[in-house]
């Protein structure tokens, strides 16, 4: 081995280390990047749905690609949504269509996330007056649209008509009044063996998705809409004391044993599906749940019932929905919202609400949707959505925290560590300040709160 | 430079690289972002230490540093006496050991997520088999997941499930005594306390100050199990950690700034404990041959 050779390799070594890192770094790119194929310019959608939910978007994709060459959407599954779309338009490549949740877009059109998007629907001639108007309203912020709805969602008391029956309730007489939905609860309500609870008529507690909300179906209000948090409001102070009446009457301790029996809520061991608690606040959603786990069920869906003194609050309901948004440098907006467009016609809507079994957020429904809709109530949860009542969660970018706090705040009372007013005023005090901090923060960077 | 030099450098280089963009960049980032209001979606704004004022104000902040500082006084301690005292069994002299050893060592390769929906089920307050078990025995059987006072001991519980990696090295310290040790000991008449006590223990000393500084980071920054099993840190925030609580701030409440300064106060925080850990144990840890 002579000395040359050695010197020679070593100085070869340098610039072939280097053409391997740049062939590498080209071919990792090559594979990255899926080159523009000729033809119809390629939208990127991501969508958070799975099973049956995820075909009947897939339908409404496949039936807008077959309908034009222009636009071809490839559609993703996505799990945790939210955040990796926040992370997507962080790093500057996001998908040209997400779908997120109703209560995502303050938020992230607060942040800049999200695209407005008023001239699109003005050129495409979308409006409010084509939707009910709670469904319009979720992706409306500061006067601007930033999304627009795929299927939305009411909510109702669901109740178990032979569990009414077997209590002496006459089950086509679902209670109207708060004061009958303690009374029926009263009447369900029975203990087993060593004073265990084996059957609950209501549980304030269960599901437990609306815990924030319990104060809007007294007729309270979390904010004002403008500076001032309002979450110790006398009625939502009158709703959380509801709440723990049940906390008192039934036995903190024991209704916490008896929900740690419950199963998870997609199964047939939910509490529901499983006849142990009779009567419950669900959505539209429900019916494909009793028909998955509990076919059998003898079921039905009324209206929320209202306290027995506010009769204007009749028909209160939780309203959501999920969304599709254009996320800020997204390549092709203009094609994504082609496509936008198509999932809010009456053609696009029907076909993915249909394949949901939820209603249509469009004031014009077709005859076909509501004569071959599976669900027997799905016009009950329509009508909800008209209410004057309909609540949706409020529209702050800080809701996100806030709803953490209130539920937090459910817990302390429904576990009776705090009495409802302590509990709600610490809310306050806690997220009065940090509203406060955010708009001033606004007004710094120049936004109009 | 030398060409050799040269070439070690560039040899090292991925590792620079690596190294540079992915630790040491995104480390000094964080430091400037902590004092910043910082959402990640709009270029952030120098807001100085107001990040830190405010955390020293939220009570939020206090609840999930109180509510790890006791999970980590409860699943440090339980832990590493159970993984010594495995290790201590699983170092006798008895047939089959080596199958014995792999039984004991098995479940900390399973994966969190699943351990955490399976512990879901073993804690069940009416069909959990622990509960079951416990009323056999006439013992009283609480609601492990929705009480407030048994939640925290329930993952301390739980994270004895993998004790098995400090037991492998643990097991591997304990074959390092010398066994003239023990028989000088037994010589002089120890019996087997004795011998745990004046022999095993101080040989041991540096792997368990290892494994414990190790432990003390671990349980410091539990997340995936109580974030599972326990959403929002319920019941009523008696399982919010410290790490649940930075999440939340970056990812849900979109304050990357804020999470930023969590990061360091936790890092700072760790930082003291090592050191305190290593200045208390200095008399008591013999290393061999040191």
């Amino acid at each position: 081995m002579g000395h040359n050779h050695g010197a020679m390799a070593r100085s070869l070594l340098t610039p072939l280390a280097v053409v391997v890192l740049v062939l590498a770094a080209w071919y990792s790119e090559m594979v990255v990047r899926v080159p523009e194929p000729p033809g119809p310019v390629v939208v990127t959608y991501w969508e958070k749905w799975t099973s049956f939910e995820g075909d009947a978007m897939r339908a409404v994709v496949d039936a807008f690609n077959r309908k034009q060459n222009k636009v071809f959407v490839k559609l993703l599954t996505i799990s945790g949504i939210e955040n990796k779309t926040l992370m997507a338009v962080a790093g500057g490549n996001p998908p040209d269509v997400a779908g997120l949740y109703g209560p995502n877009v303050a938020q992230y059109a607060d942040d800049r996330a999200i695209l407005p998007l008023d001239d699109f629907c003005a050129e495409y001639g979308i409006s409010a007056a084509q939707y009910i108007p709670c469904y319009w309203d979720i992706g409306v912020y500061r006067g601007r649209v930033y999304s627009l709805p795929t299927t939305p969602a009411s909510t109702a008391l669901h109740y178990n008509r032979t569990m009414l029956r077997e209590a002496g309730l006459d089950p086509d007489r679902p209670p109207r009044t708060i004061d009958e939905l303690d009374a029926y609860a009263d009447k369900i309500f029975q203990r087993g063996d060593r004073g265990r609870i084996v059957r609950a008529g209501f549980m304030p507690a269960e599901p437990g998705w609306w815990n924030w909300g319990w104060g809007c179906i007294f007729g309270g209000k979390l904010w004002d809409g403008k500076t001032k948090i309002t979450a110790n409001a006398p009625e939502n102070v009158r709703a959380f004391e509801w709440i723990q009446s049940y906390s008192r009457k039934y036995g903190a301790t024991d209704l916490q044993t008896f929900r740690s029996g419950f199963g998870n809520f997609s199964s047939p061991q939910n509490a529901f599906l499983s006849s142990q608690v009779a009567m419950e606040l669900q959505g539209v959603w429900m019916h494909n749940f009793i028909s998955m786990y509990a076919p059998g069920l003898d079921w039905g869906a009324s209206p929320f019932p209202h306290p027995s003194d506010r009769p204007d609050l009749a028909n209160s309901t939780f309203v959501d929905e999920d969304v599709l948004v254009i996320p800020r440098g997204a390549r092709h907006p203009k094609e994504a919202f082609a496509f936008i467009a198509f999932v809010q016609s009456q053609e696009g809507m029907e076909l993915l609400c249909m394949g949901q079994r939820k209603h249509s957020p469009l004031v014009k429904v077709s005859d076909r949707f509501w004569k071959t809709h599976p669900n027997p109530y799905v016009r009950l949860f329509a009508d909800l959505a008209y209410s004057p009542n309909a609540i949706a969660p409020p529209k702050l970018p800080l809701w996100p925290e806030y709803g953490a706090e209130l539920n937090n705040a459910f817990d302390q009372i429904a576990l009776l560590k705090k009495s409802p007013k302590e509990a709600l005023d610490a809310v306050q005090e806690r997220m009065q300040p940090k509203l406060d901090d955010y708009i001033r923060v606004a007004r710094l960077r120049g936004d109009e709160p | 430079m030398k060409p050799q030099t040269r070439t070690a450098l560039l040899f090292a280089s991925p590792w620079f690289i690596g190294f540079s963009l992915f630790l040491a960049y995104p480390v000094v980032a964080s430091l400037y972002y902590s004092m910043c209001d910082y959402s990640v979606l709009r270029p952030p704004v120098w807001v100085g230490m107001h990040n830190f004022r405010n955390l020293m104000k939220d009570e939020v902040f206090w609840i999930s540093l109180k509510n790890t500082a006791i999970y980590a006084g409860m699943a440090l301690p339980l832990g590493m006496a159970t993984a010594i005292a495995l290790a201590l069994l699983l170092n006798t002299k008895v047939r089959g050991m080596t199958i014995y050893r792999t039984i004991f060592f098995l479940p900390s390769l399973v994966p969190t997520i699943p351990l955490a929906v399976l512990w879901l089920w073993v804690f069940n307050g009416e069909h959990g088999i622990l509960n079951e078990v416990l009323r056999r025995v006439g013992l009283p059987a609480p609601n492990w997941l929705s009480d407030t006072a048994w939640s925290k001991p329930a993952l301390a519980l739980m994270a004895l499930w993998g004790a098995g990696n400090a037991m492998v090295i643990y097991l591997a310290g304990l074959q390092d005594v010398p066994t003239e040790m023990y028989e000088a000991a037994e010589l002089d008449g120890a019996g087997w306390w004795a011998r745990t006590r004046n022999v095993t223990l101080p040989f041991l000393s540096p792997v368990i100050l290892f494994n414990g500084i190790m432990g003390i980071i671990g349980t410091l920054q539990v997340f995936a199990e109580p974030y599972v099993m326990f959403p929002g840190g319920s019941p009523a925030r008696s399982t919010y950690f410290y790490t649940m609580y930075l999440f939340d701030n970056a990812f849900i409440y979109h304050k990357m700034g804020y999470a930023c300064a969590m990061g360091w106060i936790m890092f700072l925080i760790i930082l003291v404990l090592t050191l305190v850990a290593l200045r208390v144990s200095e008399k008591h840890v013999h290393y061999q041959g040191g």
